[in-house]
């Protein structure tokens, strides 16, 4: 068995040998550059790209020319949101998105706050999904573009996609998701969805990083978004600059690959999470985060109560995972999508999140619980907390020092 | 991040690790920080007859440095006065780990659980609690 256990696919993915296969003539004797119209070396190039285009939008289910290629989905959800509040002006300033969206949605809400945007951050209710009956009563006449994340970085959970953009629609707003976790895991598509616009990435469906796409929507209605760099006019002028051939070559054949496994992958990743999740549960005090019916099959986060995230990392060091806790950062502050279930931060802190993957296998699965087990007894008997706890003391009595 | 080599050490073995009799007379409890800041600190010392610090034991619940540098505190409080144990400044935990700037906060900590552990043996025996002098937050 590989060691350290990989279990951060939320994080990053790797890449798919089959993908590298792909990509590696691109480097070399493929090198031309896609907007070459005169020599055999662009030709070559391009008709890399045409292809990749078209195994991207058979993936999500939409016509090549709705595909805008870019560095990822951080830049696809800036140039989606950006372009989408300063093409459509004229017609309202207001945005809907939720406090549990990824800071590339979050951040680029607020930058457009200070451009004149009226931005409303819908809360999650305790599972972690949105209220539908919140965002219908947010909707304006001057609504623009709700924005709601496919699934869940943090805790998996699958926003009722279909639900959220009908509403936009019917209040004639355009409906924007970042699905960088979703696609590739479960099937999205455009049309069933009624998605106008979808930020999703490479690197998280075993493709390389560096590279990801915006779906941008041809018909019913024709949408349009203004280019947030200038330059050549590459990508029917929405994203200027040199296309990244191999990457995009990378991330046609990861949506291939996701196209044809991901159904009997989703079936074998959800069963070993559902191992995972099960017996970590079974642990004293220790609580399973986010709605469990409607999530992506390969995330799980569980937070042990009275250990704190990091320091449990730390006695992981054969298991790559990732914590709510924020002892790392400055701010001390716990993760802001757990928080934003109504978990108290001493919870928060006490998280883990696994995150399972394509090269995860069952062997893995056993040697994690076990890891887990072991280091979650380790530090309860290190924690006063544990011990205070397991003598009745109550700890929300105790007046705490804060620091 | 990486760890330094001696916080890795105090983590992965860490010393004195336990529970004193918080209700002897001989022994001071200082339980410092707060869950919802993920760290809580509980350092016991136990105190001779010529203010010799003959046991210290302490619970961490926190991140590695946390754990580390309270663990550090008790090996270092171990056979000091009470004076001598008063005047263990949270940089000297900070230089023995090497720890970086995010995480002085964890020996900040211990010393404020070296602090509120005298004071709470020194009230208990009659005597005045020192004045915490603030520390480097």
């Amino acid at each position: 068995m590989k060691q350290p256990i990989y279990l951060d696919n939320n994080a990053t993915t790797p890449l798919d040998p089959r993908v590298l296969e792909a990509m590696l003539p691109y480097f070399t004797e493929k090198f031309g550059n896609a907007a070459s119209r005169n020599h055999a070396f662009g030709w070559v190039a391009e008709e890399g790209v045409d292809y990749a285009r078209e195994q991207v939008a058979k993936l999500i289910g939409c016509t090549e020319k709705e595909i805008i290629f870019t560095s990822g989905a951080t830049e696809a959800d800036n140039l989606a949101i950006k372009g989408v509040f300063e093409m459509y002006k004229e017609k309202g300033n207001h945005i809907i998105t939720a406090v549990t969206e990824h800071k590339a949605v979050l951040d680029t809400c607020k930058h457009l706050e200070k451009n004149g945007a009226r931005v409303t951050y819908l809360a999650v209710k305790e599972d972690g999904l949105i209220d539908l009956a919140e965002l219908e009563a947010a909707m304006t006449p001057e609504t623009i573009l709700v924005s709601i994340m496919y699934g869940n970085n943090e805790i998996g959970v699958i926003q009722p996609v279909k639900e959220i953009s009908a509403i936009a629609h019917k209040h004639g707003a355009l409906f924007m998701t970042d699905a960088t976790q979703a696609v590739g895991k479960i099937p999205v598509d455009v049309n069933t969805d009624g998605i106008d616009l979808m930020a999703f990435s490479a690197h998280k469906m075993y493709g390389p990083k560096g590279v990801g796409a915006l779906y941008v929507r041809r018909k019913n209605p024709r949408v349009k978004v203004t280019a947030q760099m200038d330059g050549g006019g590459h990508e029917r002028g929405m994203r200027s600059g040199t296309l990244n051939v191999p990457g995009i070559v990378g991330l046609g054949k990861a949506c291939e690959l996701c196209r044809l496994e991901m159904e009997s992958e989703a079936v074998r990743l959800s069963a070993l999470r559902d191992r995972l999740e099960t017996t970590l549960n079974k642990m004293e005090e220790s609580y399973v985060n986010g709605n469990t019916e409607h999530r992506l099959p390969h995330v799980a986060n569980i937070s042990f109560k009275y250990v704190e995230g990091e320091g449990l990392m730390m006695a992981m060091k054969d298991l790559a995972v990732s914590s709510g806790s924020a002892c790392t950062s400055a701010s001390l502050e716990p993760s802001y999508v757990l928080k934003s279930l109504g978990l108290s931060d001493d919870l928060a802190h006490s998280s883990i999140r696994y995150g399972l993957g394509r090269f995860t296998t069952e062997e893995d699965i056993d040697h994690a619980i076990e890891i887990t087990q072991k280091a979650v007894n380790h530090l309860r008997e290190l924690s006063p907390l544990w011990e205070m706890f397991k003598e009745g003391v109550d700890l929300s009595k105790i007046e705490w020092a804060e620091h | 991040m990486a760890y330094s080599d001696k916080v890795i050490d105090h983590y992965s073995n860490p010393r004195n690790v336990g529970t004193l009799n918080k209700e002897s007379k001989a022994v001071g409890t200082g339980l410092v920080g707060a869950p919802e800041c993920g760290d809580v600190m509980r350092l016991q010392i136990e105190v001779g007859d010529d203010n010799v610090i003959t046991d210290a034991k302490f619970k961490t619940f926190g991140c590695g440095s946390a754990i580390a540098s309270s663990s550090l505190a008790t090996e270092w409080l171990k056979g000091k006065t009470i004076d001598e144990a008063l005047a263990i400044d949270n940089m000297d935990i900070v230089e023995e780990l090497a720890l970086p700037p995010v995480k002085i906060h964890c020996s900040v900590l211990a010393e404020d659980a070296i602090k509120s552990a005298i004071n709470d043996y020194r009230v208990k025996n009659g005597l005045e609690p020192v004045v915490l002098e603030k520390s480097h937050h």
